[in-house]
């Protein structure tokens, strides 16, 4: 007698629908010989509209699916919809940079589909095998992305070293799940929490705990597992980074909070000193090291590596609070974030030849809209207000004072102060100073235009009326508790 | 003689995973790793663990472990004498905490009490490969699923990443 | 008389060696090697737990470890071929264009 296994393809149809899509753009690559790159980004761009629209149901479910591997909540729903935004707005800033020198690489977007496709797999994880096999899928498909780029030296680099040190934490992560394994007894969420709810707490399990928070650390890029990002940041192409600093990211701090909160919250108490030393560590060596760099890929690696310490701030006040914070914060840092490497991808040019700071001396004269934009960008980065990124930080320092986190606000606000130094010393060589050369005229093209619309209206719009979207998120993080 | 097998197969496990880390000539440390995933196959199997047992000869021994041959033999490494060299100050640094987690290690292992039923499933009627084939294709349907996409990128990518563009 | 212990020590010892092989090392194959042997000792850790659990979900994870340790080898065995093509070494020193 052979058992029916469960299937629910409705829960998991938006990673479907990406799947497929992925396989479409294979398909038509194979026979289209000029133009596979415009054609596969209107598949891919008509793939992620499907997937948004079919996420829509899950906003209302809040149950398992798939013998209890997946979750099917609002949680999930939030985190899908944001892992399409930013697919989606990394396909519109991709494309004029896979036509250069008449490449045709049609494969970068079945890739980044695939990659999507299991970040969806791994937010939705109610099981650490989930977990596992969605931040792999993830892992190869961006490994081969960041050495895409045929000519660049500094392209397969940052794919070697990314691809080291990634397969290097894989390892420590399993580790720590085959000690909690053998602790537990199962790796399904609800038994963990059951583990540890039930008190008898041994020190394998903690070491465990440990080895897979070190996991989730070295890929939200926390200090001191950082030391990958700026190079791997700047080796890849730009549109690309982008897509690592956002998507990987909140995919990565999802399936992180996820874990945390659902089936470890009863030794909260040991895991939340590491994480608020993370937290603290991370945020000041970021903004610090951000200071002193020349290149503007360098320099938004720090950034990033910086912001991932604003974010575990919001997982150190935990309650419900924090983590809703975290949501708002990577929806408004999505946003943000896709647009300024959009920006760098733009000013960068042919072959990614203009991405030092100096290249940007005089920018407002010649392309006044994208000189704005680009400060509104780093405003939001800088937590400036109207926009978006300083409602994400006053949400998050606010949650961590009620929960009573002072002194790591503290450091948050002054590094934050910090910051603005380094964002506002781009924005001055736009408007102040003038390039030495003339450099060459700026190709925009209309997806390129699209994207930073997008991104330039999101940013002030969920910036000036962050009321329904504050909502959103704290309605999105009930599930977990 | 369980006991006797175990220690056989450990110490060849053992030294030759020394070797997979300490030797120079790259056609060696392959070797080596194949004595290794051999040696854990053993293992494997003496744990009850038959058809992982299996995969593992079969899948890293065979395959993997021929992939890694046929990429020296294309780089031209076979000859080559690696430098053994510490690389800077930090890779001590890495040594140290890596030995110092094993001290860590230790005494948490040792103190390891299993639950549950200690002695393997007796009177079982099934076997490991029908209980292995009927949860991976029921329980455990769709990460089997998800890990044919992952295969698939990988093939991607490995072509991308691989072929000469004139 | 064998235990789980034997096999954990045994594991422990196979991944610290993996983790130092990874530091130690400064050629690429080898680097990989390295990794290979940790993932190795992770899957002897869920093998034995399996057994002395009488669970079989280790067994399992096992296998999707062995996927994913395949995968990796190919698409890291194929940047290595596309880097040595570049620079003619697979030493990770000699790969320093930028700092690291």
């Amino acid at each position: 007698m052979i058992p029916i296994p469960e299937v629910n393809l409705g829960g998991i149809l938006p990673a479907l629908v990406l799947c497929l899509a992925g396989l479409v753009v294979m398909m038509l690559g194979l026979f289209i010989r000029r133009g596979a790159v415009a054609t596969a980004a209107v598949v891919s761009i008509a793939g992620v509209l499907i997937a948004a629209a079919a996420n829509t149901p899950l906003r209302m479910m809040d149950k398992q699916a798939f013998a209890g591997l997946i979750n099917l909540d609002a949680y999930t729903w939030f985190f899908n919809l944001l892992i399409l935004i930013s697919a989606g707005l990394t396909v519109l800033t991709s494309v004029r940079y896979l036509t250069d020198d008449g490449l045709d690489m049609y494969e970068y977007f079945v890739l980044l589909l695939f990659a999507s496709a299991g970040m969806m797999f791994m937010v939705s994880a109610n099981h650490l095998l989930i977990v596992f096999v969605g931040l792999e899928t993830l892992s190869i498909a961006i490994y081969v992305l960041v050495g895409i780029l045929p000519s660049s030296k500094k392209s397969k680099e940052a794919a070697l070293k990314y691809l080291l040190l990634g397969a290097f934490s894989s390892a420590v992560f399993l580790y720590g799940a085959a000690l909690l394994y053998g602790s537990a007894g199962s790796l399904g969420f609800p038994e963990l929490a059951k583990y540890f709810k039930a008190g008898q707490i041994s020190r394998m399990a903690y070491v465990g705990m440990g080895m897979v928070l070190v996991g989730f650390a070295f890929k939200v890029a926390a200090v001191p597992f950082h030391m990958w990002t700026p190079d791997v940041y700047e080796g890849a192409p730009a549109p690309l980074t982008g897509f690592m600093s956002v998507g990987v990211k909140a995919a990565a701090f999802a399936a992180f909070v996820r874990v945390f909160f659902q089936s470890m919250l009863p030794a909260q108490m040991n895991w939340i000193e590491i994480i608020w030393l993370l937290a603290a560590l991370t945020m000041v060596l970021g903004n610090l090291a951000a200071i002193v760099q020349d290149n503007i890929k360098r320099m938004l690696a720090y950034s990033s590596i910086a912001h991932a310490g604003y974010l575990l701030i919001g997982m150190v006040a935990g309650k419900e609070a924090g983590p809703a914070g975290m949501l708002y914060y990577l929806l408004a840092y999505t946003f943000t974030n896709l647009g300024a490497f959009g920006v760098v991808a733009l000013v960068g040019r042919k072959g990614e030849a203009n991405v030092m700071i100096d290249d940007y001396r005089g920018l407002a004269k010649t392309n006044p809209f994208l000189a704005l934009a680009m400060s509104i960008f780093l405003f939001s980065l800088a937590g400036i207000p109207p926009t978006a990124g300083f409602v994400g930080k006053f949400t998050i320092f606010s949650a961590a004072i009620n929960a009573g986190y002072i002194w790591l606000v503290v450091i948050g606000v002054l590094t934050s102060a910090a910051s603005v130094f380094y964002y506002f010393r781009v924005v001055m060589k736009m408007y102040m100073e003038v390039p030495e050369t003339q450099p060459a005229e700026l190709q925009f093209s209309p997806a390129m235009l699209l994207a930073l619309g997008i991104a330039l209206v999101g940013v002030l719009y969920i910036g000036v009326f962050p009321t329904n979207y504050l909502n959103l998120a704290a309605l999105s993080v009930k599930p977990l508790f | 003689m369980e006991s006797l097998i175990f220690y056989l197969l450990s110490a060849v496990t053992l030294i030759s995973a020394v070797f997979v880390v300490f030797l120079r000539r790259p056609m060696h440390n392959v070797l080596s790793m194949i004595v290794v995933m051999i040696g854990l196959a053993g293992l494997f199997i003496l744990l009850n663990a038959e058809f992982i047992g299996m995969v593992q000869l079969v899948v890293y021994a065979g395959a993997v472990m021929v992939l890694f041959l046929f990429v020296i033999m294309l780089l031209n490494l076979d000859q080559i004498r690696l430098p053994i060299d510490p690389r800077e100050g930090r890779t001590w640094i890495g040594v140290g905490t890596a030995l110092a987690l094993l001290l860590v290690l230790f005494p948490i292992l040792r103190a390891v009490i299993p639950s549950g039923t200690s002695a393997p499933e007796t009177g079982q009627t099934m076997s490991n490969t029908q209980i292995i084939a009927r949860e991976l294709f029921t329980t455990y349907l769709l990460p089997f699923e998800i890990a044919s996409v992952l295969l698939l990128a990988a093939i991607v990518g490995t072509v991308i990443l691989a072929k000469k563009r004139s | 008389m064998v235990t789980l212990q034997h096999y954990l020590f045994l594991s422990a010892i196979l991944f610290v060696l993996g983790a130092v092989g990874v530091m130690f090392r400064r050629n690429l194959i080898v680097i990989l090697m390295s990794l290979e042997l940790m993932l190795n000792a992770v899957n002897l850790t869920f093998i034995a737990f399996s057994r002395y659990l009488g669970s079989i979900e280790g067994q399992i994870f096992v296998l999707f470890v062995m996927v994913v340790a395949a995968a990796e080898v190919a698409v890291g065995l194929a940047v290595a071929v596309a880097v040595f093509r570049q620079k003619g070494t697979v030493d990770v020193n000699e790969i320093n264009l930028m700092k690291w």
